[in-house]
C-alpha cells in the first residue's frame, strides 16, 4: 500500500510552492484584478522556464514526459496562490485533447509549441447560459468551416488557437482546431465574476477549422476530456480550500473581540473544523482522482466526477466561510475573501456547474453497479 | 501511488488469510439465527482463545501478554482479513483496545502477569467506567467516590453508559479521591472487580428499545491499593490513555451507504417514474457518495503512512463525524421516499434497514465523543485553535458550580 506521492513529488511540490510564493504573491494577484492585462505574462515565463508547460507532454513532442501526478501537484500549488495565468486552458485542456484525440501531424504541430510556451491553446464549448448539448448548440460546421459564437471562452483573448465543438448536423457534433489568429475570427474579452482570470466571446465567421479526433464524437471527445480535466481543476480548488481555510484561522488567532481570541469561541472553532472537514474529504478524493488519472483506470469517470463535485464543495464552503471568520472587513476589497470566493465560483462553473457533476457522477455510479 | 500490499505485507495478508479459512467459518454468526447472550459469549470466548492460541490476538500487544508484537501495519492487515468473516469480536473490543494499554502503561508487575494474558485470550473481559450522569463530555466531572481505608480504597457512586458490564469480569474505573483540589487534579484510576459485593448493575433501556449499556452502581466496594493504576491523583492523565483509544476505535459508523441508497432508489419511484431518475434523489446520492469515498480514501492514506512506519497524521478525527451524520440523513431520506409507507418497520428492526439506520445515527453522534466534542478536538489539536475558557479550572472541585439536571 503506497497511497502518497513519491519523494521526488514531494520535491516538485516543494519547488513549486517556493517559486509561487516569490513570484505569485498577493500584489501579483491583484495587478491583474485591477489592471489591464489579461495575465501575469512575468509568471506565465517563469512557468514555462520551469517546464510545467511541458509535464506530460512526451519527449518525443519536445515535452518533459512525467506523469499526471506531477502535474496534480502543480495545480494544487497553483490554486492555492490564485495563479493569473493560463496554464489551465492551455494545459489542462488543449494538451490534453491533443494527446488525447489529435492526429499524428496536429500533434506534431501543436505540441511542441505547447510544451516550450510559445503558443498557448483552449477549449470553446459553452455558449452563453444554454448547458452545450446537441440540441442547444448553435456553433455549426460545415465544409472545413465554422460559424457561430463562443461564451465565454476561458483565455480565448489571449489563445493561439482553440478546440472549438460545433454541430456538424441535428445529431452529431465534432471537436475542431481553430487558429484564433486566422481569417474568420473576431474575439473581445468580457467581463466575469473573477476578473484575475480573463475570458473572451469569440466569434466565427467561417473560420478554416480542422477536425479533431474522430467525426462525430464531440460530445463523447468532451467529457473524456472533461474527466481528466476535472481531476486537474479538483486539485486547484483543494489548494484554494487550504489557501482560505488557514487565512481564516490565522486571522482568528488574531483578532481579539470580547477579550479573547475570537478563535477561542465555539461558533469559529466549529466552522473551521466543518472546513477542515470538507477539505479533507476533497484532498482525500482528489487523491483517488490522481491515481486514476495517471494509471487511466477503468475507474476514472467516477474518481474524476467525486473528486469534482467533492473539491468544488470543498472550496465554496473554505471560502465563504473565510469571508464570514473575517467578519466585515472580509467584505473589503482589500483583504484577499473575495479573491478565493471569486476564484472558487470560477473554477465551479468553468467545466460545467456542481448539479451537472453530482448527475454524471450517480450516472457513473450505476454503470459501475451494473 | 498504487494501492498494492508490499512483499512482506502480501505474505503476511496470505498467513492471516489461511488461518482464518481454517478456522473462522465454524465460529461465524448466521444471519437469522437466535441465540441467547451466553451463547453468544461462549462462542465468542472460543474465538478469542483459538486466536490468542495461534498468535493472532492483540496483534500489537508484547508476546510475554500473550500479543503477537506485531507492527501497526499487520494489525490493520489481520482487521482487514477477519472483518471478511461475520465472527464475534465485539465483547472485547473496549478492553483490548482501551483497557489493556492503561493496564499494560500503569498497573504494577504482578497485575500486569496476572490480567493481560487473560484478557488477550478472552477468558476474561473488561469494561470502562468512565461516563457518569453528571460527567459526560466533561468526564472529569465525575463524583464516584474513592477514600482510602488502610491499605484499601472505599468506592460509593455511579457510573452509567457501561456497555457489556453485565457480563464483565473487571473493569477500569475513575475515581475522586480528593474533591477538595481542581477536578482535574483530584482523580484516581483503579482496577476494579465487576463481581464484587456492592457492585450493582442496571440495564439502561435506550432510545431504539434496546439495552447494549447499563448503569454502574458501587456501594462500599472495596479494592487493594496494588490495584490502582497510576498514582493518587493522577487519574485523569491515566485516562487521556484510554480516552484517545477510544477516540480512535469507535471509527466509522456501519450501515446503509449511498451504494444502499441507489439501490433502493431503483426500486422505488416519485411522480411515477422510478426515484433514481429524479434530479433531488440524484443530487442527495452524490453527496453521500462523496463522503463515503472521501473517508475510505482518507483511511488508506493512514494506513499508508503507517505502512511506511510513520505516524498517522490527524485526518482520521473526521471519521466519526462524517459517517454518524451521513447515517442518519441516509436512514431518514431512505424512508421518505418510502412515502407513508416509511413508517412501517420489521418487528426485527435490524439495525442495516433504513429506519435502524435512522433510529441508531443519534447514539452514535453522541458515543466515544459527541460531535461537538470531536470538533473542538480538531479545532484545537489539528488547527491549533486556543483550547475554551475554563471557569472551572482553578477552584477546587467542591465549589464548582453544578447544574440540577443529571
Amino acid at each position: 500500500m503506497n497511497f502518497e506521492f513519491s519523494e521526488e513529488q514531494d520535491l516538485l511540490r516543494e519547488q513549486a510552492r517556493s517559486f509561487l510564493r516569490d513570484r505569485c504573491d498577493s500584489k501579483a494577484v491583484r495587478t491583474i484584478l485591477e489592471g489591464a492585462a489579461p495575465f501575469d505574462e512575468a509568471l506565465w515565463k517563469g512557468i514555462v522556464e520551469l517546464g510545467w508547460t511541458a509535464t506530460t507532454i512526451p519527449e518525443a513532442y519536445g515535452g518533459i514526459g512525467l506523469g499526471h501526478l506531477e502535474l496534480c501537484v502543480i495545480a494544487e500549488e497553483l490554486g492555492r496562490v490564485l495563479a493569473p495565468t493560463p496554464f489551465s486552458s492551455s494545459v489542462y485542456l488543449a494538451t490534453e485533447a491533443l494527446l488525447a484525440f489529435g492526429s499524428e501531424a496536429q500533434k506534431q504541430a501543436y505540441l511542441p509549441k505547447l510544451a516550450a510556451g510559445e503558443i498557448i491553446g483552449t477549449v470553446a464549448v459553452a455558449e452563453g447560459t444554454k448547458a452545450p448539448t446537441q440540441r442547444n448548440l448553435a456553433t455549426l460546421a460545415s465544409g472545413g468551416a465554422l460559424s457561430g459564437t463562443k461564451l465565454p471562452v476561458p483565455d480565448g483573448d489571449v489563445a493561439d488557437f482553440a478546440i472549438v465543438l460545433a454541430k456538424d448536423s441535428d445529431s452529431a457534433s465534432s471537436f475542431y482546431l481553430v487558429d484564433l489568429n486566422g481569417a474568420g475570427v473576431s474575439r473581445s474579452a468580457v467581463s466575469t465574476l473573477d476578473p484575475t482570470r480573463s475570458h473572451a466571446d469569440i466569434v466565427f465567421e467561417d473560420a478554416p477549422a480542422d477536425l479533431l479526433g474522430t467525426p462525430g464524437a464531440g460530445f463523447e471527445q468532451m467529457e473524456k476530456l472533461f474527466d481528466r480535466a476535472a481531476v486537474l481543476f479538483a486539485w486547484e480548488q483543494v489548494g484554494g480550500a487550504e489557501a482560505a481555510l488557514y487565512m481564516a484561522r490565522d486571522y482568528a488567532m488574531g483578532r481579539f473581540a470580547f477579550g479573547r481570541p475570537i478563535a477561542s469561541f465555539q461558533a469559529i472553532k466549529h466552522k473551521l473544523a466543518d472546513m477542515y472537514i470538507a477539505h479533507t474529504l476533497a484532498r482525500s478524493n482528489c487523491y483517488y482522482g490522481a491515481w486514476a488519472l495517471s494509471t487511466d483506470a477503468p475507474e476514472l469517470s467516477v474518481a474524476a466526477a467525486t473528486a469534482r463535485v467533492s473539491a468544488t464543495e470543498a472550496f465554496h464552503e473554505c471560502s465563504k466561510e473565510n469571508i464570514q471568520t473575517h467578519g466585515g472587513m472580509g467584505f473589503t476589497w482589500e483583504f484577499d475573501c473575495h479573491l478565493y470566493y471569486r476564484r472558487s465560483k470560477l473554477l465551479s462553473l468553468n467545466l460545467g456547474a456542481l448539479p451537472r457533476w453530482k448527475d454524471r457522477l450517480v450516472t457513473q455510479l450505476e454503470h459501475s453497479n451494473s | 501511488m498504487d494501492f498494492a500490499d508490499t512483499t512482506e505485507e502480501a505474505r503476511f495478508r496470505q498467513e492471516a488469510r489461511s488461518f482464518l479459512e481454517q478456522h473462522a467459518p465454524a465460529l461465524a454468526s448466521r444471519a437469522g439465527t437466535e441465540e441467547s447472550e451466553s451463547d453468544f459469549l461462549s462462542r465468542a470466548k472460543a474465538w478469542q482463545k483459538l486466536k490468542q492460541e495461534n498468535g493472532w490476538a492483540c496483534l500489537n500487544w508484547p508476546k510475554a501478554f500473550g500479543g503477537r508484537g506485531a507492527t501497526p501495519m499487520e494489525m490493520i492487515i489481520w482487521n482487514q482479513e477477519e472483518a471478511r468473516y461475520n465472527v464475534p469480536t465485539q465483547p472485547f473490543a473496549i478492553g483490548l483496545g482501551m483497557c489493556g494499554p492503561v493496564v499494560m502503561g500503569f498497573a504494577g508487575d504482578e497485575q500486569r502477569a496476572a490480567y493481560l494474558p487473560k484478557m488477550a485470550s478472552g477468558e476474561e473481559i473488561w469494561c470502562q467506567l468512565f461516563s457518569e450522569p453528571a460527567g459526560g463530555s466533561d468526564v472529569a466531572n465525575l463524583r464516584t467516590r474513592a477514600v482510602q481505608d488502610g491499605d484499601e480504597w472505599v468506592i460509593n457512586g455511579q457510573k452509567i453508559w457501561t456497555s457489556g458490564a453485565q457480563y464483565c469480569d473487571y473493569g477500569i474505573l475513575l475515581t475522586r479521591t480528593d474533591p477538595s483540589v481542581p477536578k482535574h487534579q483530584g482523580l484516581t484510576m483503579f482496577i476494579v472487580n465487576m463481581k464484587a459485593p456492592g457492585v450493582e448493575i442496571r440495564p439502561i433501556k435506550q432510545a431504539s428499545g434496546k439495552s447494549g449499556f447499563n448503569e454502574v452502581y458501587f456501594t462500599d466496594v472495596r479494592i487493594k491499593d496494588n490495584h490502582r493504576l497510576g498514582a493518587v491523583g493522577d487519574g485523569w492523565k491515566v485516562s487521556i490513555v484510554t480516552l484517545m483509544n477510544e477516540r480512535l476505535a469507535v471509527g466509522s459508523a456501519s450501515g446503509p451507504d449511498a451504494k444502499e441508497m441507489l439501490a433502493l432508489a431503483q426500486t422505488l419511484e416519485v411522480d411515477d417514474r422510478p426515484a433514481l431518475e429524479n434530479k433531488a434523489v440524484r443530487d442527495r446520492i452524490a453527496t453521500w457518495h462523496c463522503e463515503q469515498s472521501g473517508l475510505h480514501f482518507t483511511k488508506l492514506r493512514v494506513q499508508s503512512a503507517m505502512s511506511r512506519g510513520e505516524t498517522p497524521g490527524p485526518e482520521n478525527s473526521i471519521t466519526k463525524i462524517v459517517s454518524a451524520n451521513k447515517l442518519q440523513g441516509i436512514g431518514s431520506y431512505g424512508m421518505d421516499l418510502m412515502d407513508m409507507g416509511g413508517i412501517l418497520v420489521d418487528q426485527d428492526g435490524q439495525d442495516d434497514s433504513f429506519y435502524g439506520a435512522w433510529l441508531s445515527a443519534p447514539g452514535l453522534r453522541i458515543a466515544g465523543g459527541t460531535d461537538e466534542i470531536l470538533r473542538n478536538i480538531i479545532a484545537e489539536r489539528v488547527l491549533g485553535l486556543p483550547g475554551d475558557v475554563r471557569v472551572d479550572k482553578s477552584i477546587p472541585f467542591t465549589e464548582v458550580p453544578q447544574g440540577g439536571k443529571g
